[in-house]
């Protein structure tokens, strides 16, 4: 079984790598969204910092979105899932196998982005420190959730649409715990019980999501 | 070695099949026929485990293939309408990714060797998407030779977009696999004139 899981991270991660402008999609978006912010609503330092992990978060969410759908269509339209379905492998395993690749190749840049657009929006390194740790929780949880949503809209034709519809609702109470962290580490108060909060979300999305993705999975294969 | 009970198959309120038994043993192959839309595709969908069907059990070997998956997969070879090949990786890729999943160990001179014994040679390294329809289905169907433990295949038109040496090819390695005591589901527009011991079944367009 390690052996089969081990094949299809090799395989994930050699695809992505080969699909470059995929790549940089969720990245190009999420760097221009940050940078358009300053022009639009002024360059004024305290309106920027009071803005800024808000507008972060939310870039990180529409970004998440915008490649999340590629998870497993490809498989799905040219049979691999099929056949990955039929080799005997935990399909549990191999969707969190799945997840956790989409994550590397498509979240992590952002993360290892933010610095650098924390920069342009003025935060105190307390809130950057926050809201990277609120990334490097929140955003797994984003990929486990959404995979359960693409793998329920994969076999219909313009999933996107809906993908988003069914997704944006769930991502909310993320969203909500995530600022209000960084908002108490700008006025230098404690936030861990937000990070506890978001990492009771991810371990609860850890344990459920697998299942619920491959069955998902088997659903639209009907 | 496998058998299936009263296979009820209902899509878009449009009954495909109703009640369907059907049995193959050894060294059987079991040719399924029918228009286009009869519910040929659904029926070998349902049969190797990835549809549900209505009503009904499949039994391999005499154990349900849902509360016994696993002796089910490692016996089990699928060829469905959808080659399974991803068109972004070559050949060569695509077929070693197929083993590990499988737990085939093959090496790469081997597979090199068997491409060029399927007429592939010198397109190993080239993206699947530059193949053409046949020799895409030719590299989807090297998988025949790999899996050599299968003792059922269950094919879907295994034969379109092949040329008459590929058809050929394929035809060898269906009475080799029957020899060997294997069985087969396939279905096909094509005559199949094997000289083997064939069940049909004919499944009727219903409105």
């Amino acid at each position: 079984m390690i052996n089969q899981l081990k094949a299809v991270f090799n395989r994930d991660i050699k695809l992505a790598f080969r699909q470059r402008a995929e790549l940089l999609q969720p990245m190009m978006f999420f760097m221009l969204v940050i940078s358009l912010f300053p022009l639009g609503v002024g360059p004024g330092p305290e309106t920027l910092q009071k803005i800024g992990p808000g507008v972060i978060w939310v870039a990180a969410i529409l970004s998440s979105l915008l490649g999340m759908e590629r998870l497993f269509r490809d498989d799905f339209q040219d049979g691999s899932l099929e056949q990955l379905m039929l080799c005997g492998a935990p399909m549990p395993m191999v969707a969190l196998v799945k997840v956790t690749v989409h994550w590397i190749a498509s979240i992590f840049p952002l993360i290892v982005l933010s610095p650098l657009l924390a920069l342009f929006l003025n935060l105190t390194v307390e809130m950057y420190w926050a809201l990277l740790q609120t990334l490097l929780i929140g955003t797994p949880l984003l990929s486990l959730v959404g995979a359960i949503a693409v793998g329920l809209t994969v076999s219909l034709q313009k999933g996107g649409v809906l993908l988003a519809l069914l997704l944006l609702p769930v991502f909310v109470p993320l969203l909500i715990f995530a600022t209000a962290a960084v908002d108490a580490a700008a006025l230098q108060l404690p936030y861990s019980a937000h990070l506890g909060l978001i990492g009771a979300m991810l371990l609860l999305a850890c344990a459920l999501a697998p299942a619920a993705i491959a069955y998902a999975l088997r659903v639209s294969q009907n | 070695m496998l058998r299936a009970n009263n296979l009820t198959c209902i899509k878009q309120d449009r009954t495909l099949f109703e009640n369907i038994s059907l049995s193959v043993s050894e060294s059987e192959l079991l040719y399924i026929r029918g228009q286009n839309g009869s519910g040929k595709t659904s029926l070998l969908r349902i049969l190797v485990g990835l549809a549900d069907p209505i009503q009904g059990q499949i039994e391999y070997q005499g154990q349900n293939i849902r509360q016994y998956p696993e002796a089910f997969h490692s016996g089990l070879f699928y060829f469905g309408h959808k080659l399974g090949l991803n068109l972004k990786l070559n050949a060569l890729e695509n077929l070693s990714f197929w083993c590990q999943l499988n737990e085939i160990s093959v090496s790469q001179s081997q597979l090199f060797e068997l491409l060029g014994d399927l007429g592939l040679v010198g397109l190993e390294d080239l993206p699947v998407s530059a193949l053409s329809a046949g020799q895409q289905r030719r590299v989807a169907l090297a998988r025949l030779w790999l899996k050599t433990n299968a003792k059922i295949w269950v094919l879907d038109e295994p034969f379109t977009a092949l040329d008459v040496q590929g058809i050929e090819l394929l035809r060898e390695k269906l009475i080799s696999h029957l020899d060997a005591g294997g069985s087969i589901i396939i279905t096909s527009h094509q005559e199949l004139d094997l000289e083997y011991s064939t069940k049909e079944l004919i499944l009727a367009y219903q409105i």
